[in-house]
């Protein structure tokens, strides 16, 4: 009777990650596809590269990825140094005049739908643009600060959590025997959230990457990020050459989690040994 | 001294940055959301005028009068509503349980797992609901497989249909209904379930008597999670959704960049608003309880 319901969630859980998979695993194969009609599997003549080499000197495609790469970097950066501040503003400040509103306004971007924070922005730059001159126009610039805006909140809420976990008791015991609190930050908490650091940069890089509806109200005619050039030409039907586009972001996607994985692997190991060394040693 | 000095300014700087990029933004959307529209740059008038140096009011209703009154807004707002709720269902429906499953997998699987879950997360977005274009057009993969076996002789119109467009959502958010359902579920004491089995329960009723009360708040969670992102969504419905159905995303979009219509593209964002902020401020608090439950 027991097992009854385990098989039936197990099942579930079978056909919900086919359902999660099939659609990414369709796209990386018909990105080998011959025809032009994508999904009519051209059995003559495939598999074929040819719409990898047409994806590499699509001057446009390559254009908007390098402009959305830069993007994403200065973004995940900027987000990062300000998701940090306030993870730690919140997991170790206790109470303060406008705690409230930092905590409503971290997790507010998170859910908000993109239409509004998109449209709120651009009402903003166009504001501001106004009153003091700057930012003139849209483009980089203001695809950027809108990135790190709604990426830092991701942040925060992956170092808070990671923060909330430890103990203060070794920042306070740093403290009690007099050491500075911007050292207390840099030699004791820093190192403690680095693997949350870590992967906040990575979501905030993936998010800023990724992001369409955002961008598109901030962008202005002259910029374009990887994600609207994909959008405009997927608006009219299925492409070949977006399939291997989706082909190689995937394979970029697995090969860093396999590599993440593995590192975790070794760390672990590498812990387990220390504190085996150590039992050792206080024998 | 210089202990608070430097903790003002760690506060300081992100209170600062979200207050000009998250907070004012806002009060800007609502402010022009009462403004009347112009052929200028920015297209909308002023919202006070200097009079004899006193501000003059130019508050109008007008925007919202006319969002109440032409059929197309009111049918779209529904209709948003009514998609985000059948997708946060079907979310739930399936993510159950999946999550259930993966909290009683054994460690190592369960690891595997949840990897298996988080990984589609960190490919496109966009070319995962392009994905869906391929599966579900006419000659498509599922189209072309069921007449390859003989179950259907004409392709079934699935593009540009409700069905495509909850495909596509649920596809989407799936991943945020599971992981809060799993972190709820994974706590729960399992010896609550072995003394109902001892004293004769059937484990449907354990499980609706047990498991399901104390998964309220993952169950909350994993559907604010969904539905929120859900009513305001603009990707799904323009990729794979109908011509003739907008939904209220798609709408502010139009009337921005088509019709060039500011402030009635702002009212349109405070009307979507006026229905989230109760299931926003639903998630705040249940963060907020998360977080100190961790302590």
């Amino acid at each position: 009777m027991k097992s009854s319901r385990g098989v039936f969630s197990r099942t579930a859980l079978v056909f919900g990650l086919v359902f999660l998979y099939v659609p990414i695993l369709s796209m990386v194969i018909f990105s080998f596809n011959n025809s032009r009609l994508v999904t009519v599997w051209d059995a003559a003549h495939s598999p074929t590269l040819k719409w990898y080499a047409a994806l590499m000197s699509n001057g446009q495609i390559m254009g908007a990825a390098w402009l959305s790469i830069r993007i994403a970097l200065i973004s995940a950066t900027g987000a990062v140094i300000l998701g940090t501040l306030t993870g730690v503003t919140l997991a170790r400040f206790g109470p303060f005049r406008g705690r409230t509103l930092l905590t409503g306004m971290t997790t507010a971007p998170i859910v908000m739908p993109e239409v509004i924070t998109g449209l709120s922005l651009l009402l903003m730059f166009v504001s501001l643009e106004q009153l003091i001159g700057w930012p003139k126009g849209s483009g980089a610039l203001t695809i950027t600060l809108s990135h790190i805006t709604f990426c830092m909140a991701y942040v925060t809420v992956v170092v808070q959590s990671r923060l909330v976990g430890f103990d203060e008791s070794l920042e306070e015991a740093a403290m009690d025997l007099g050491a500075r609190p911007v050292k207390v930050f840099f030699r004791i908490t820093l190192p403690l959230i680095v693997p949350a650091i870590l992967s906040g940069w990575l979501l905030a890089f993936t998010l800023s990457w990724d992001d369409l509806v955002i961008t598109q109200f901030v962008a202005g005619p002259g910029s374009s990020t990887l994600p609207m050039v994909i959008f405009s030409k997927v608006r009219l039907g299925v492409s070949p050459d977006v399939n291997a586009l989706a082909t190689i972001m995937v394979t970029v996607v697995a090969l860093g989690i396999a590599a993440s994985a593995i590192w975790m692997r070794y760390q672990n190991r590498r812990r387990e040994r220390d504190e085996q060394l150590a039992a050792a040693a206080n024998l | 001294m210089d202990n608070r000095a430097g903790r003002r300014l760690v506060a300081g700087i992100p209170l600062l940055w979200l207050l000009l990029f998250f907070l004012v933004p806002f009060i800007i959307v609502f402010k022009i959301s009462f403004s009347e529209v112009r052929l200028a740059m920015p297209p909308y008038a002023p919202l006070f005028q200097w009079l004899h140096g006193l501000p003059h009011p130019q508050l109008n209703l007008g925007n919202y009068a006319f969002l109440f009154t032409d059929r197309l807004y009111i049918s779209s707002y529904l209709y948003s509503l009514k998609v985000a709720s059948v997708s946060t269902f079907c979310c739930l429906l399936i993510g159950y349980p999946m999550a259930y499953a993966i909290a009683h997998a054994g460690p190592t699987w369960r690891n595997v797992l949840l990897m298996m879950i988080v990984l589609p997360f960190w490919t496109s977005f966009l070319l995962r609901v392009y994905a869906w274009i391929g599966l579900l057009k006419n000659n498509g993969v599922i189209n072309n497989t069921l007449v390859y076996f003989g179950l259907i002789h004409e392709p079934l119109p699935l593009l540009q249909t409700d069905f495509a467009v909850y495909i596509g959502i649920v596809y989407s958010y799936l991943p945020f209904m599971i992981l809060p359902l799993y972190a709820n579920l994974e706590k729960h004491d399992n010896t609550l379930l072995e003394a109902a089995a001892d004293l004769g329960a059937h484990p449907v009723t354990a499980f609706l008597r047990i498991t399901l009360p104390q998964s309220v708040a993952g169950i909350l969670a994993g559907s604010l999670l969904v539905f929120i992102p859900a009513v305001g969504e603009y990707v799904v419905p323009s990729l794979l959704g109908r011509s003739d159905q907008l939904m209220i995303g798609r709408v502010l979009s139009d009337e921005f960049f088509e019709n060039r219509d500011w402030p009635v593209a702002s009212a349109v964002a405070i009307l979507i608003l006026l229905a989230l902020v109760i299931p926003i401020m639903l998630f705040q608090h249940y963060q907020r309880r998360e977080l100190e439950a961790q302590k």
